[in-house]
């Protein structure tokens, strides 16, 4: 299975049609994905937090939107999440690489990996974390738990989940 | 003249228009000045007025307005490169360069020592961006909101403030009745 385009798809299913991105070597294949739909305005943002305000302005204006992004920026949008998607109930779909967890090779990225759920668990944003390629079976009703209850909601997906990452 | 002076004369200029509007005392202004549904009030979040306002240009075809400081677009800086080289026609980015953190105590801003936030911008890659002294910003505002390019417009005013109370309009209420104008 081809887990960037099944996951593209259901964002295209569920009629998320901006998308803003912040590169992480686990999300390469997905990004290119993302861009490469004709239904879906991709608009790479210089920061995480940046991009929730891209997000939130799209929601308003009318469309679905999501950010794909590394669980390190959890560490940079905790203030945005809270004051501007929580505050504003506001949806969000935030598909995350969750570096540092099995076969992660960079000792520094585990050391947000510890944080990572934690972080959202005080956030009180429901957290989804995919291990296994079968997990992706649940994307599409996450994304229509997403706009049903209009809030940030975390797809954490690790290096198991990405099929690890080849040899280092 | 100061921020609310300058909101006082651009008042009816943008009051048919959607405007996001920056955290802090400039909403406050506003909300006081002219409050419309068609404005998007910023209650935190420091920096993120013009990615918000730019999200809904993207989004429709309705003119928006994000009305910045300049402390909060330096505080987002990366917003600049993003609007840059995602133009869209309907969009304006006003930012009120009174050269101080304004709504914390007038604290000085590096935008009003050595850093030109025209200049920046126009590095970024932004094509037409304007600046303009206060008394003379009203007509510069009219023409970027009518024409078909994108502007940014920097507005150079003295700093100071005057007192008024916070918001106390829901968040949820302010988000709804922006999203009911946006869809009218
Ligand atoms: C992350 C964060 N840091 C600091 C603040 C406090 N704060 C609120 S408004 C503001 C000043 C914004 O200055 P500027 O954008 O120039 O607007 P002005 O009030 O001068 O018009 C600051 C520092 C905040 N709200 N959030
Ligand atoms: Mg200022």
């Amino acid at each position: 299975m081809d887990i960037s385009k099944k996951i593209v798809d259901d964002f295209v299913a569920n009629d998320v049609s901006f998308i803003t991105t912040v590169p992480c070597k686990q999300l390469a294949g997905v990004i290119d994905e993302v861009e490469a739909r004709e239904e879906i305005f991709h608009i790479p943002s210089n920061k995480e937090d940046e991009g929730m305000g891209l997000c939130a302005g799209a929601f308003m204006g009318g469309k679905r939107p999501a950010i794909i992004m590394q669980n390190t920026a959890i560490g940079v949008t905790i203030n945005t999440l809270a004051t501007l998607t929580q505050f504003y109930r506001m949806p969000l779909p935030m598909l995350i690489s969750y570096r540092g967890e099995l076969r992660e090779p960079v000792a520094c990225q585990v050391e947000m990996a510890v944080h990572t759920k934690a972080l959202l668990n005080q956030l009180n944003i429901p957290t989804y974390h995919f291990h296994w390629q079968k997990d992706v079976e649940e994307f599409d009703n996450i994304l229509k738990y997403t706009f049903m209850s209009n809030k940030p909601v975390a797809i954490l997906t690790d290096a198991n989940f990405w099929g690890g990452y080849g040899d280092q | 003249m100061i921020r609310s002076e300058i909101l006082k004369e651009i008042a009816p200029i943008i009051r048919d228009h959607l405007v996001v509007c920056n955290i802090g005392l400039p909403s406050q202004e506003l909300h006081m000045i002219d409050d419309q549904p068609t404005n998007f009030y910023m209650l935190g979040t420091m920096g993120l007025s013009s990615s918000i306002g730019f999200g809904v240009a993207l989004a429709q075809d309705k003119p928006v307005i994000s009305i910045d400081g300049d402390g909060s677009v330096l505080t987002n800086l990366g917003t600049l490169p993003t609007i840059a080289n995602n133009a869209t026609g309907n969009y304006t980015l006003l930012i009120i360069d009174n050269g101080s953190y304004g709504s914390t105590g007038d604290q000085p801003t590096y935008a009003g020592q050595k850093t030109s936030l025209t200049d920046v911008a126009r590095a970024c890659g932004c094509d037409n961006v304007i600046e303009v002294q206060d008394k003379d910003l009203g007509p510069v505002l009219q023409s970027a909101i009518d024409s078909d390019e994108m502007t940014i417009i920097v507005c150079k005013c003295d700093s100071g403030n005057i007192k008024l109370p916070v918001i106390t309009l829901d968040p949820v209420v302010i988000r709804h009745r922006f999203m009911e104008a946006v869809a009218s």
